[in-house]
């Protein structure tokens, strides 16, 4: 069928394909609601809008590189172990006196580790990264677990703990400059590199990306160290934040990294994906926590109304592209 | 004079204002196969899921057994008696053969369960009645793909068929396997079931089709029995005023003597190809004709670097190239346009010029980043070069006809600039304007001093487009044929046969 776009604004506008922007359309109006019904708790306040940030930049973080995960059509589920582990490691190296720029070297590379071992296995022995990750998954929080006896690891060096998530500049919270930081590099390598252009391929039609020449074992294996990689510093801007690294770090943060990747409008079977989009999504995520904290409703009603909006952003999408 | 089992009368469709169907007259006897032809957008899919209640029809009257009938949903087209065998099996490969065919018309047991029982003899019923040898136990995977097609068929036989809609049924079957599907739905006209029948192969048609219809631009252009029209007739119908003589053979020049540019030497892949070895010079176009199974596939993938060879040796120009790997072929020169474009050849969710850059992307890229200006270029050029009919390069490519998406892929790979073109049915599945252009294409490559091989089912495209025939059997290269001392399909088609 063969249909001729016409010049007409309105079928234009039609013709756009709102899923891409649904994110964004919700983000506003989740906003405004909250603007306008917590405008006497201080919800617009410019140290509420910070905290949200804060709260919200580590998730944001590796739900960039999680973007190209799922944009290749795979998934770790590790990533809130790898947070963990990688904290408690960074921590531990502190400690020990190394000194920072070692320190998280030696933090960053125990994800990097990880994620290059998942992508083997998803590789070479043909693993669904699902399997491999949930496996890693359990394994390194035990690890976690494991080093230290489930004790916490204070990090009293104050640079370090400034750096990785405490501080701020001029006012702006450090994780901010991180996140932008991340976000930037990530939007840019999906756009406009060479490899973000594979990545889809490969999430979009493996086939047909082998039948083209990409390596598209290189790819998955790429995507799962970053996406280790990414963990990692997550783990030890938690780690710089709290001032220790603790077992308990990133715990759940995988469930909450998907759905902020695929309410951002990433398909979860590979294929199309937008970094920007991940950002937003996870922003709105946390704007959601903090309107609900400050609206007075417990941890259990939180989630409940957290679900139904995740769901509803999603449907919504979808009947969006339905038209 | 036959009863008429259907009968569509002035049908009228409009998508967004653009006219689609403009009062299209369509009947249909009982117990008569009859081909319904056209090339891509002139309606024939449209019409047809008017009949099966996807789409509602604009204007016009569908009459079954001489009664008006309304139909508004698939459902409501099931109840008339009219089904459809789609492209894309729905079949689940995981079930039996029985289990498939009654899937969510189960009969029940007393109790509400499932009569596996019952299920299993109605469907032997069936298989018998078809003369069809299968046991209704096998699991649908472990079948070739001809059986899903039969499988299809027995479920659509499970309530009472009065009309049977079979798209491009015969695109993914075997010689022997269509032959099979011949036989059955002459079994099924015999019992007086009406059969439309969609395809694009003009031999196929002429050998199994009572009479045609032929739908261009949205209008009938023609209704005649098969035996009374030639096939040039039937093809200047579909085509218009568009004929061209380009299924005719054109003998070209090239340097007989010349060294050649493409050459195979003992190649060996697993058991499937065996110490094959030929040339290709510059300019020249080679055919590679054999039964589906002969190794032709499994040749064109280890000549592109997807499949390890075990033994045998590969040059271009002379020089010894041992490619390992699809980027070390197209390294070397070496592209391939693969059998299957929705699953091999495209990303389908992608758009054209994402598609098209995706074999260069290296030498799109300028520093770190690919030359968006550069790519949108090399996707325009292609798009006008190849006649790509879209509105838009940012298009994706899964929504255009199966004609525009092959020329996505083979400008893919032209724009890789390759010296040595390998197509694997380069033709399958498109409408007849595509066929014409696609070996115009093919032909202009080669005038490049280039080399080309082609691997193909449809022995008029073949003849049409070599200057060289090889003939491969049970994965052996034997026998290779000057295309002018072919003087008819027959011949060629006696060749692959005999053993």
């Amino acid at each position: 069928m063969q249909s001729k776009v016409s010049k007409l604004p309105v079928k234009q506008l039609l013709s756009i394909d709102w899923r891409k922007y649904m994110v964004y359309i919700a983000f506003v109006v989740v906003f405004i609601f909250f603007a306008v019904t917590l405008q006497d708790q201080g919800f617009l306040t410019t140290n509420n809008l910070l905290n949200i940030i804060r709260q919200t930049a580590i998730i944001a973080i590796m739900a960039v590189a999680m973007t190209f995960v799922i944009g290749a059509a795979q998934i770790d589920l590790s990533i809130g172990s790898i947070a963990a582990l990688s904290a408690l490691i960074c921590a531990l190296s502190l400690q020990a006196g190394i000194p920072i720029i070692f320190s998280s070297l030696i933090g960053l590379s125990t994800g990097v580790v990880i994620g290059l071992i998942n992508g083997l296995l998803v590789t070479r022995l043909s693993i669904p990264s699902f399997l491999v990750t949930l496996g890693m998954m359990i394994i390194i929080s035990g690890v976690a677990m494991w080093i230290t006896h489930t004790a916490p690891v204070p990090i009293l060096n104050d640079t370090y703990n400034f750096l990785f998530g405490g501080g701020s500049i001029g006012g702006i919270p450090i994780l901010f400059f991180w996140m932008l930081v991340i976000a930037v590099i990530g939007h840019v390598i999906l756009k406009k590199a060479p490899f973000g252009r594979k990545t889809l391929a490969t999430g979009g039609n493996e086939n047909a990306a082998r039948f083209t020449g990409i390596n598209i074992n290189r790819v998955k294996l790429l995507v799962m160290t970053a996406s280790g990689a990414a963990a990692a510093l997550a783990g030890m801007l938690y780690a710089g934040r709290m001032s220790s690294g603790r077992y308990t770090f990133g715990e759940g943060d995988e469930m909450s990294v998907i759905a902020a990747v695929i309410l951002g409008g990433t398909s979860l079977f590979g294929g199309t994906a937008t970094v920007i989009g991940s950002v937003i999504g996870s922003l709105m995520i946390g704007m959601i926590n903090n309107g609900l904290i400050i609206m007075g409703l417990d941890v259990s009603q939180q989630n409940v109304v957290k679900g139904l909006i995740i769901i509803l952003a999603v449907a919504f999408s979808k009947k969006a592209i339905q038209r | 004079m036959k009863q008429n089992v259907l009968r569509m009368k002035n049908i009228s469709k409009s998508f967004n204002g653009i006219g689609v169907l403009h009062s299209v007259d369509f009947e249909l006897q009982a117990g008569e196969i009859h081909a319904l032809m056209g090339g891509n957008g002139a309606g024939k899919s449209t019409l047809m899921k008017i009949l099966t209640g996807v789409y509602q029809l604009d204007e016009g009257e569908i009459y079954i057994d001489y009664k008006p009938v309304q139909i508004n949903s698939t459902q409501q087209a099931n109840e008339h008696g009219i089904s459809m065998i789609f492209q894309e099996f729905s079949l689940v490969p995981t079930l039996t053969v029985a289990e498939n065919v009654y899937l969510n018309k189960e009969p029940k047991t007393k109790l509400g369960l499932i009569d596996q029982q019952q299920i299993r003899e109605k469907t032997k019923e069936i298989l018998q009645d078809l003369q069809i040898d299968i046991d209704p136990d096998t699991e649908v995977s472990q079948l070739g793909v001809g059986y899903w097609q039969i499988t299809e068929i027995a479920k659509a036989l499970t309530v009472e068929t009065k009309i049977l809609i079979m798209d491009e049924p015969t695109s993914s079957l075997s010689k022997n396997e269509t032959e099979l599907l011949f036989q059955l739905m002459n079994r099924l006209k015999a019992k007086g079931i009406a059969i439309i029948y969609i395809s694009h192969r003009m031999d196929e048609i002429f050998q199994v089709c009572d009479r045609v219809t032929v739908l261009r631009d949205g209008s009938n252009r023609l209704t005649n029995k098969i035996a009374e029209l030639e096939m040039d007739q039937l093809i200047e119908h579909i085509v218009g005023n568009r004929v061209g003589d380009a299924f005719q053979w054109v003998e070209r020049t090239y340097d007989h003597n010349a060294m050649p540019l493409f050459e195979v030497k003992n190649l060996s892949i697993g058991n499937k190809v065996k110490n094959v070895s030929f040339t290709i010079k510059p300019g020249e176009i080679v055919g590679l004709a054999g039964l589906m199974g002969s190794g032709r596939t499994e040749l064109a993938r280890g000549l592109f670097g997807l499949d390890p060879y075990q033994q045998g040796e590969i040059y271009v120009r002379g020089q010894r190239k041992d490619y390992k790997s699809p980027q070390q072929a197209i390294e070397a020169g070496v592209a391939l346009v693969p059998e299957d474009r929705r699953t091999q050849g495209l990303i389908l969710e992608h758009s054209i010029r994402e598609n098209i850059s995706l074999s260069i992307l290296q030498s799109l890229t300028k520093g770190l980043f690919i030359n968006t200006k550069q790519s949108n270029e090399i996707a325009t050029e292609y798009v006008n070069k190849l006649a790509i009919k879209t509105d838009s390069i940012n298009k994706l490519s899964g929504l255009l006809s199966g004609g525009n998406q092959q020329k996505i892929v083979i400008a893919k790979w032209l724009a890789t600039n390759p010296n040595i073109l390998i197509l694997d049915e380069p033709t399958i599945g498109v409408d007849i304007n595509a066929k014409i252009e696609i070996v115009k294409i093919i032909r202009e490559f080669a005038n490049l001093d280039k080399a080309v091989l082609v691997i193909s089912s449809e022995l008029v495209e073949l003849l049409a487009v070599s200057d060289r025939i090889l003939i491969m059997q049970k994965g052996e290269i034997t026998a290779q044929h000057d295309r002018k001392n072919i003087t008819s399909e027959e011949e060629l088609e006696h060749a692959i046969q005999s053993f």
